[in-house]
């Protein structure tokens, strides 16, 4: 009987109590919209211009030196794209990738390091699940769409190309 | 002066992945996808040749210079027959491909993930 009339009491009050609510909601909103920093798209973009920049920059500087010791130019470029995956996913082993990726966001992210970091982050997070199920797959969560979306489309670029040929 | 374009194109498609990053709600894997695919689009309409040309690591680095290099061993092969079509995109890229994945999983079976500081 108690809980019966509480809950009467309690329908009786609903309107009042949820229009208060509601005020109470909006102005929490406007106070915390004080303290909400800004969406910094214009810092944002400068530090991924300027880092993704630098990383290019160096790349083609370590291509042109390894090419001056010697190598042909193609070798050289591919030993830079090489490095680079291989010395993203080492600072993703050690932790430091996602440090770097907080502060210079798609400037490492959209370079080929992204690509090499997607590979090992999971990998790294699903270990647990073992070294088949858990590192083996998980290598591919991110770069499997990646890779199945670039070479299907190349590939079918490349039959389009042959059947023009073939007239 | 080389320079100054690999560094301005090299920034420039990073900033244009920020920019989609920070306003609208595309995933990462989505963004990467169509960066790719976006370059080997290019690669096959003869446009991005030309930025390789001219910016050299600016253009290949960055997430379309893969989709390059994909549709760019794909079209070199298409001269040679059908087999160097569809096997002309992977050979082309198979050094990184190669490296990304046995190297990826080398670290991936060494290092154990940290927790983010």
């Amino acid at each position: 009987m108690d809980i019966k009339t509480k809950d009467n009491s309690d329908k009786n009050k609903v309107p009042k109590k949820d229009v208060k609510k509601k005020d109470v909601a909006k102005a929490y909103e406007k106070y915390t919209e004080q303290f909400t920093p800004k969406p910094t798209y214009l810092a944002n973009s400068l530090k991924a211009f300027f880092v993704g920049g630098a990383l290019c920059t160096a790349a083609y500087f370590a291509a042109a030196r390894l090419a001056a010791a010697g190598l042909s130019q193609k070798n050289a470029e591919t030993y830079v794209t090489v490095s680079i995956i291989a010395l993203a996913q080492l600072l993703t082993g050690l932790g430091v990738f996602d440090t770097i990726a907080k502060f210079a966001g798609a400037g490492v992210i959209v370079p080929i390091s992204g690509f090499a970091n997607s590979m090992v982050a999971p990998a790294l997070e699903y270990k647990k699940e073992g070294w088949v199920l858990g590192v083996g797959a998980k290598l591919f969560s991110i770069a499997g769409p990646v890779l199945v979306c670039g070479i299907g489309s190349s590939t079918l670029v490349g039959i389009i190309y042959w059947i023009i040929e073939l007239f | 002066m080389d320079y100054l374009y690999t560094f301005l194109l090299g920034g420039g498609i990073c900033v244009i992945g920020q920019i989609l990053m920070d306003t609208t709600k595309l995933t990462a894997p989505r963004i990467l996808v169509i960066f790719v695919v976006s370059g080997v689009v290019l690669q096959a309409l003869n446009l991005y040749e030309p930025l390789v040309k001219l910016c050299h690591q600016g253009a290949t680095t960055p997430l379309p210079g893969f989709g390059y290099a994909l549709a760019k061993g794909a079209i070199d092969g298409a001269q040679k027959g059908f087999l160097g079509a569809v096997t002309g995109g992977i050979k082309a890229t198979a050094a990184g491909v190669g490296v990304a994945i046995s190297f990826g999983y080398l670290v991936a079976l060494i290092f154990n993930p940290k927790s983010p500081k």
